[in-house]
């Protein structure tokens, strides 16, 4: 990989309308990784009202309520030429929750209607009963060699992925996608694996979750992924960072315990 | 308007209750002893539920007959209840209030039962709980002060809330309102009104009013007030402002002096102010004289005597909204810093909200990451460049950082802190 002479661009899409659970910290995490191994960086605020750019290294998709991922979906439509050209040149999307939705073909409003999204990714997503909520723990796929991946969920939406999609993981615990359908688990697989729950989407350069908390503070080897991605793998030296060991170990723990008390009741509950 | 003639005491319910509520009235008291008692904190809580569990159409008893007014917002009810509660009892009036912050319908049932004779009630209501309280007690005034995120985990979105308010106000529009003209989302959520006397306290947080509530678009905040494009919402005129230190009001302009710190204090204040004067019968000056002694709030703005003799500022944080205020507060001083967070269910259970915060303004001082989610208050200065010590124990991180030390505390290590001084 030939070093860059130019900083990575780390693009905000529409902070104002995908920004409702911390996104802005997946930016600073890429740029803060970037500044301490010596690579420029910065962050690019992409207002909501205004075209994307296609000229990103990264551009991240986070949260939003339901009207904000309205006006946030017409956006995203009117630059998909810009996102096209933009993944043609090798840019990196990161896209959570309501931004992940958007990926996809289409989604449904909490009137019911459905609408549009930006028809990157072949998945869909459909209002569920109740709303997911709590911690969320998601294995990623083997050949990314990825440690396990934690983070908190809060949607509504069921997202069921189209045959050939692989998801980003498997999920221990929590509802990630909450379709039941691990159909696309990887490449061949059976309808037997129908029930196994799975969690967002991993195509080329495009990471899409239901981990937020945001996802790449507690997650640093996903950030640095994506920008391996970017700037090639060996272009990464390691960073250490204790706290962050520990503070993964803790989250992990909390989840598995709160996982297991309900794995246990509902299995209490299965035997009456 | 009404006069304060009608705010003196002696012709509420008092008299006229069931001998089922008295018995569940003085059964949730006894419960609320026992928890004091116990160390377990105010007790409001486990008293209402007890009453609520013994007779569960309580809130609707206890608050018949009575002037209900109810004041809520994501950030400064407590506040503005209170000061409000300060400045009519600054004129003689006896006021029934949930004065430690109960805002649920067991603890405003509680509050309640503790003054059956008093006719007058300002009461503050959590956000979700309005919807129900206005249908359980003869509401006379609804006093709405902001909406911004907040324990999304619990409360959902924020236009949600919204919504609900708008329903209850659709329902019921002869109830008139005091409401902050500043808000998109309570602008909008009153506007069914027939009565409303608006008050414009500023936007200092906006990222929770992007859009259009009315019809999704974008909102034009281009003017330092905000009108949609597309349809014909826009910022209400209003006849009540803040300005600096001082209410506009359509005669004149009130200076508010506080004891609280804080800009956010005078955002209560004038909306707290703007209420009284308004509905009742009371001259703006001596309502805000009667609001500049309170020094503290259920806790907020206390102090705690460390091990070391010193004496830390205890404030309450609980989102971001609230965040941005707090440091615009210690912009002016160079006091080290403890950030106290849980995330227990009182406190949200997900503290992504870190990361709205823009705690790189932190940077230089002495900082401490601390409370059960010490970690990813560390993680999260470590990105910000904000060099920190880690130490679960606010108190004892206090005494390890220099001279004066602020505890900014989520609602659990708040209410942990302060018990004590209610």
């Amino acid at each position: 990989m030939v070093s860059r002479t130019s900083a990575i661009r780390i693009g905000l899409v529409f902070p104002d309308l995908l920004g409702t659970y911390g996104d802005r910290g997946n930016a600073l995490v890429l740029e803060q990784r970037c500044i301490r191994r010596g690579i420029d960086a910065e962050i690019v605020d992409i207002a909501a009202g205004t075209a994307l750019p296609d000229s990103l290294d990264v551009y991240l998709l986070g949260g939003g309520e339901d009207d904000a991922q309205v006006m946030a979906s017409a956006g995203l439509r009117a630059s998909r030429a810009a996102i096209d050209r933009a993944l043609g040149n090798g840019a990196v999307i990161l896209a959570v929750c309501a931004g992940f939705q958007l990926l996809g073909g289409s989604y449904e409003a909490r009137d019911g209607e459905v609408l549009d999204g930006l028809g990157l990714c072949d998945l869909d997503t459909r209002a569920g009963d109740a709303r997911c909520i709590g911690e969320l723990i998601v294995s990623p796929d083997a050949s990314l060699g990825l440690p396990t991946l934690t983070g908190f969920e809060n949607h509504g939406g069921r997202t069921r992925l189209g045959s050939g999609v692989s998801p980003l993981g498997t999920v221990e615990v929590g509802h990630g996608n909450g379709s039941g359908n691990g159909a696309g688990n990887s490449a061949g697989n059976s309808a037997g694996d129908e029930g196994l729950a799975v969690d967002g989407i991993l195509a080329t350069r495009v990471v899409g979750t239901y981990l937020h908390g945001p996802v790449l503070p507690r997650n640093p080897a996903l950030a640095d992924l994506l920008l391996g991605w970017v700037l090639g793998e060996d272009a990464l030296t390691s960073l250490e960072d204790p706290v962050i060991d520990a503070l993964r170990r803790e989250r992990l723990h909390e989840a598995r315990k709160t996982g297991l008390s309900a794995k246990r009741r509902d299995w209490d509950l299965a035997r009456g | 308007m009404s006069t304060v003639s009608d705010v003196s005491p002696g012709s509420a319910n008092g008299s006229s209750l069931s001998a089922r509520v008295r018995i569940a009235l003085a059964a949730g008291r006894a419960a609320g002893w026992a928890s004091r008692v116990a160390g377990r904190g105010a007790g409001t809580q486990i008293s209402g539920r007890v009453m609520l569990a013994l007779a569960p159409k309580i809130l609707e008893i206890v608050g018949a007959g009575r002037r209900n007014v109810l004041v809520s917002a994501t950030n400064g009810k407590t506040t503005t209840t209170r000061l409000m509660a300060e400045a009519l009892r600054s004129i003689g009036a006896e006021v029934a209030s949930n004065r430690t912050g109960a805002n649920m319908p067991a603890g405003i049932a509680a509050a309640l039962g503790r003054s059956p004779e008093t006719r007058l009630a300002i009461l503050e209501v959590d956000e979700r709980w309005v919807p129900y309280v206005v249908d359980q007690v003869p509401t006379e005034l609804l006093v709405l002060g902001n909406l911004s995120r907040d324990q999304l985990d619990r409360f959902g979105e924020v236009r949600s809330i919204a919504k609900k308010w708008r329903a209850v106000c659709e329902a019921n529009p002869s109830i008139p309102v005091v409401a902050n003209a500043s808000d998109p989302n309570i602008a909008w959520a009153v506007a069914p009104a027939h009565n409303i006397t608006w008050v414009a306290l500023g936007a200092p947080w906006r990222q929770d009013a992007a859009t259009c509530p009315s019809c999704s678009a974008l909102l034009d905040w281009s003017v330092d007030s905000y009108s949609c494009p597309e349809c014909q919402f826009s910022q209400p005129d209003a006849a009540y402002r803040l300005d600096g230190d001082g209410l506009i009001t359509p005669f004149e302009r009130i200076e508010l002096q506080l004891a609280l710190p804080g800009a956010w204090n005078k955002m209560n204040a004038a909306l707290a102010l703007t209420a009284v004067a308004a509905h009742f019968d009371i001259s703006p000056q001596q309502a805000a004289d009667g609001m500049s002694d309170l020094e503290m709030v259920s806790g907020r703005f206390s102090t705690h005597r460390l091990a070391d003799g010193r004496d830390a500022k205890v404030l309450l944080a609980k989102n971001p909204a609230g965040w941005t205020e707090v440091l615009r507060w210690l912009a002016a001083s160079d006091t080290s810093v403890v950030l106290a967070v849980n995330a227990h269910l009182a406190d949200g259970r997900d503290p992504s909200w870190l990361y709205d915060v823009p705690y790189e303004l932190l940077a230089g001082r002495d900082v401490a990451a601390s409370g059960e989610r010490a970690l990813d208050v560390a993680v999260r200065l470590s990105y910000g460049g904000v060099d920190h010590i880690i130490d679960r124990d606010p108190l004892s991180a206090a005494v390890s950082l220099p001279g004066d030390v602020a505890i900014i505390a989520s609602y659990t290590q708040f209410t942990h802190l302060t018990r004590k001084s209610w």
